[in-house]
């Protein structure tokens, strides 16, 4: 029983061809472990975390509405994250009413999403994978797209990288230096969309906080050097994206608990260490 | 201050200039002309419109009459011409950012591109530490700092880009007397050492009473602009507010009593 617990968690056999088979869900997942810690950094200080989980239920919802209509789930998924986006970005620049809104729109999606799964015809496996991820369900050229816009946010992070922090820390001086905080905060609102659209189709619309949040809230705990933190945050995107993989493959079990948990392990260790850091210096 | 050191013109000039909001005028028929090194403290209750005059200046308020020029030329949003320092509001512990970084962002915060900071920025910034007193802590977490420290971080900041004019929205509230002193005092050398003319709203005039040449007093749909001797006294306020009102001076300190207890709960409060 254990022994077949086991093997179903992991398994090595025959490792060499399925690494090839998944060569491409690997540099997805590095791609994504990377822009997600990144992005996470700005996600923490503008307080988003609440909105990414928004936006992950309507990228869902598009998706899945995609998948009833029979046309591209990636495509969907990209409306629906997009649209939840902007809406919270042009009517939630106070907190508390971004709160309210993302309240009211992530069940409204949710429930979409669910309608439109039991509507669908297809596999179930199909189904639950936009929920709790499907990464190795996504075909190449699919996964071409998810790199690619992967990495444009990634680079946009890095020209605004500057602008965005002034606004994040200070957002009425930075406008008084000329920094364009409207367009800011929706252009930030766009990579975000795009980047949740990414991860739900990686790990899943339920847990794309795993690689979007988590990692960011470790680096954090462990150092406030502005080089440092998106630097390990990075790193330990990486980690749980690429290593959840890798464990992952021999079994039969999906990926995202994989993912998931080594980025929560990673996350306590730095609990761990921060605690005792802070104590060391008090 | 030499007034003719601008050529008469000052470097700040507001003609005219009125604002309501909500169907409340703030103040109307506002003149005043600031010239190079003069310190103005802007006072008045909560809700007379200190905080949407210096909006007004940084031109992201528009007026509903008249118009503020620095330089001779209208302001506009995001002009790097004027140094602000905001209300103090404590950045929270775990952001991550050091002091100098704070200072950095008035360096070159508002550029977009590859966020790298060359070896004449990094000098710029050194530079801007050490002229505000802050290379011991200018490494440290800025969440880990104290209100002072952070203030003082943010005159740098402002001072970064070498402004024109400087405007301060309450920038002592809540630091103990040390740092008031401290950060007061800085904008007092930036004044006499280059010339800006600072603008200082606050509620409590006596931490800078022996640097400020001129006073605005804002109340509800009126105003005055004189020197602290010319605007702080019985007659002059209560003609002002039309209610009496007593200015008393005690070892040194100015006390504004029986303000209209509607007017805000700073109503006890010193000048």
């Amino acid at each position: 029983m254990t022994v077949d617990l086991w093997s179903r968690m992991f398994s090595f056999e025959d490792y060499g061809a399925l690494l090839q088979l998944v060569q491409n869900s690997i540099i997805a997942g590095a791609v994504l472990g990377i822009v997600g810690g990144l992005i996470g950094v700005f996600i923490l200080q503008r307080d988003m975390a609440f909105a990414v989980h928004g936006i992950s239920e309507l990228s869902f919802a598009g998706a899945a509405g995609a998948l009833l209509l029979g046309v591209n789930v990636v495509a969907g998924s990209l409306v629906g994250s997009l649209v939840a986006a902007l809406i919270i970005g042009l009517l939630g620049s106070r907190a508390r009413d971004r709160n309210s809104i993302i309240g009211v729109l992530m069940p409204a999606g949710l429930g979409l999403g669910i309608l439109f799964l039991a509507l669908y015809p297809g596999r179930s496996g199909n189904q639950f994978g936009l929920l709790t991820g499907q990464i190795i369900a996504v075909d190449s050229p699919q996964l071409g797209l998810l790199i690619g816009i992967s990495v444009l946010v990634l680079v946009a992070l890095l020209l605004v990288w500057r602008p965005l922090t002034f606004d994040s820390l200070d957002a009425d001086v930075a406008a008084a230096r000329g920094v364009p905080g409207r367009w800011l905060s929706l252009g930030f609102m766009v990579l975000l969309g795009l980047i949740v659209a990414v991860s739900v189709q990686i790990i899943g619309a339920l847990l794309v906080m795993a690689l979007l949040v988590t990692p960011a809230a470790a680096a954090l705990r462990v150092s406030s050097s502005p080089v440092l933190v998106p630097v390990l945050s990075m790193l330990f995107g990486f980690v749980s994206a690429v290593g959840g993989i890798l464990l992952a493959i021999g079994g039969s079990l999906p990926i995202s608990p994989y993912i998931t948990t080594i980025s929560f392990l990673i996350y306590l260790v730095c609990r761990v260490l921060g605690a005792r850091r802070s104590r060391v210096r008090s | 201050m030499s007034p003719s050191a601008d050529g008469g013109a000052g470097i700040l000039g507001i003609r005219g200039a009125a604002l309501a909001l909500g169907g409340r005028t703030l103040w109307s028929g506002l003149d005043l002309v600031l010239r190079e090194g003069e310190f103005l403290a802007v006072l008045g209750a909560n809700g007379t419109g200190k905080t949407s005059l210096l909006r007004a200046i940084l031109g992201q308020q528009r007026l509903d009459a008249g118009h503020i020029e620095l330089d001779g030329r209208p302001v506009r949003r995001g002009d790097r011409r004027i140094g602000y320092v905001p209300q103090q509001k404590l950045i929270q512990p775990g952001t991550p950012m050091r002091g100098r970084d704070l200072i950095g962002l008035g360096v070159n915060g508002h550029r977009f591109g590859p966020p790298l900071t060359t070896r004449v920025e990094r000098e710029r910034i050194d530079g801007l530490v050490a002229a505000v007193g802050a290379e011991r802590y200018a490494d440290e977490p800025v969440g880990n700092l104290s209100g002072g420290e952070q203030q003082r971080l943010r005159v740098g900041q402002a001072l970064a880009g070498d402004p024109r004019l400087l405007l301060c929205d309450e920038p002592l509230i809540s630091l103990d007397l040390q740092h008031q002193r401290g950060v007061s005092g800085l904008l007092d050398a930036r004044r006499r050492e280059h010339g800006t003319p600072v603008v200082f709203v606050t509620h409590d005039v006596n931490p800078v009473l022996g640097m400020v040449d001129r006073i605005l007093y804002l109340a509800a749909g009126g105003y005055r602009i004189g020197t602290p001797d010319e605007v702080l006294r019985s007659e002059v306020l209560t003609e002002l507010y039309g209610t009496p009102v007593e200015v008393i001076r005690s070892s040194g300190r100015i006390i504004v009593a029986g303000l209209p207890q509607h007017s805000d709960h700073h109503a006890e409060h010193d000048a």
